[in-house]
């Protein structure tokens, strides 16, 4: 497990190593096994995303809003201040 | 997870301990000369000593009795000896804890006889109740009996993914038996207090949530803090939190995801089982003497840096999912659930570890903070002293 998703609501996933575009990772969603393939560095501790999220949408992790994307995301990219900004104090 | 039994100590009050110490708490400096003196004399007495106690008043002296008169009523305290410069306010701590814990509780001071008469004073009466509390036995209770605290201090990446979530797991085998869990660090909630207000079980609690976060973040702001602002910090983003929602989910994990009873003031007994919120500071020493006060009998401590904080009267468990820490600091960790964040073992298996831990502490293992003496007993002041 080179990820690790917090809860199954989450569109994100924190890494539990640094990974490098080209990678690979599995995650089990819904009961099957899903591949995703590294887009972009993801250094140790930073997130990636699990799935397209629009510009707009919100980011979830622990199962709760964490902020809302500022730009679209996709699946395997790295999600951080350039494009998740804060919902409550801005 | 099933509520274990445990070979504990059932108190006069019905609370029930996982130690037996004979607690010497100091009034104000001067007493704590003469608890300290007295430790150095004795096996099997505690010195709670501190330098205050001198010319507060009002709602801060207020909080400084109730944590001393907290403290001797904690259930791992089976007598105690107050002593302080004078018999006015010593007398007014030792009859409350006598009162309300039905213990044993003996006083002395200082003024009229000297350090040196006071420590001999308090010696005689402390040696006199350590030969008593060693015959009370430890006898089978429920660890969901138990009144369990949290904090975490020190934080890192590994808190939000490993050490956090595996304590508000348990938190919630906890409390799914019956148990009692005492939550608190007002300003750590910044961002996700929206998340902790949506828990409480009825609105009049959870209004009282509200004002006591938004006052506080409104006296940081007239001391020209803006705590909301400021977060996350620059080394938090390095680390990969974005935002503060996240960084206070992240300290959010620790608590168990269960209705939320109700709003403790600083060092006030839960008003039944279940998740409590006291308002405290989120320092480590302050945070764990506060919820001692109010009864706690063993703190679950996550910590990924490693934070070394302690108590002489209540075990901290030292939790890590920082794989570094563990190894660096083994001495300062009790338990290492890094194989989480090493995506080798499962939040579960994390949490299972913790809980057996603190099985084997409530049944009188000791703590590496009480094997190396990390007495971080501390007063949370309010204001300034007259």
């Amino acid at each position: 497990m080179r990820v690790y998703i917090h809860n199954e609501k989450d569109n994100v996933a924190v890494a539990l190593e640094d990974l490098k575009p080209g990678e690979r990772i599995k995650i089990s969603k819904g009961g099957f096994e899903v591949g995703i393939e590294i887009k972009q560095e993801i250094p140790f501790g930073h997130k990636i995303a699990l799935e397209k999220i629009k510009a707009g949408e919100k980011v979830v992790k622990y199962g709760e809003v964490i902020g809302m994307a500022t730009s679209d995301i996709n699946p395997g990219e790295h999600v951080h201040v350039h494009n998740l900004k804060s919902l409550k104090y801005t | 997870m099933e509520d274990v039994e445990i070979m504990a100590y059932g108190r006069e009050d019905g609370s029930v301990g996982v130690r037996n110490h004979v607690a010497l708490i100091a009034v104000d400096h001067a007493g704590a000369v003469v608890v300290e003196g007295v430790s150095k004399l004795l096996r099997g007495v505690e010195a709670v000593s501190h330098q205050y106690g001198r010319l507060q008043f009002g709602e801060d002296l207020n909080l400084t009795f109730e944590t001393l008169i907290g403290i001797g009523c904690n259930p791992n305290v089976a007598a105690a000896v107050v002593v302080g410069i004078e018999p006015n306010w010593t007398t007014k701590i030792a009859e409350e804890i006598a009162k309300r814990s039905k213990k044993p509780v003996e006083s002395a001071w200082v003024i009229g006889q000297g350090t040196i008469s006071a420590i001999e004073e308090v010696a005689k009466k402390a040696r006199d109740l350590v030969s008593w509390a060693t015959e009370i036995r430890r006898e089978p209770h429920k660890l969901s009996e138990l009144i369990i605290g949290v904090k975490c201090g020190a934080s890192d990446t590994t808190s939000g993914i490993a050490s956090n979530p595996v304590i508000g797991r348990v938190g919630e085998w906890i409390v799914d038996n019956g148990g009692t869990f005492i939550f608190g660090e007002t300003t750590e909630l910044a961002g996700g207090e929206h998340i902790i207000a949506s828990r409480f079980e009825n609105d009049e609690e959870r209004e009282k949530f509200l004002k006591v976060f938004n006052e506080y973040i409104e006296f940081a702001k007239s001391k020209g803090v803006d705590i909301l602002g400021s977060q996350p910090t620059q080394e938090n983003i390095a680390g990969g939190l974005t935002t503060i929602e996240e960084k206070a989910l992240g300290n959010i994990q620790k608590v168990p995801n269960r209705p939320i009873k109700g709003v403790l003031k600083p060092a006030e007994k839960p008003r039944g089982k279940g998740v409590w919120f006291m308002d405290t500071s989120s320092s480590a020493q302050e945070q764990v003497t506060l919820l001692a006060a109010a009864g706690a009998a063993i703190h679950l401590f996550s910590t990924g840096k490693g934070n070394t904080v302690g108590n002489q009267i209540v075990p901290v468990i030292k939790i890590t999912g920082n794989p570094r820490t563990a190894k660096q600091m083994r001495d300062n960790i009790d338990v290492d659930v890094s194989g989480i964040t090493m995506g080798e073992i499962t939040l579960d298996d994390g949490a299972k570890k913790v809980y057996d831990f603190m099985v084997k502490v409530a049944n009188g293992k000791l703590t590496a903070a009480e094997i190396l003496r990390h007495d971080n007993f501390a007063i949370t002041r309010l204001y300034p002293s007259m």
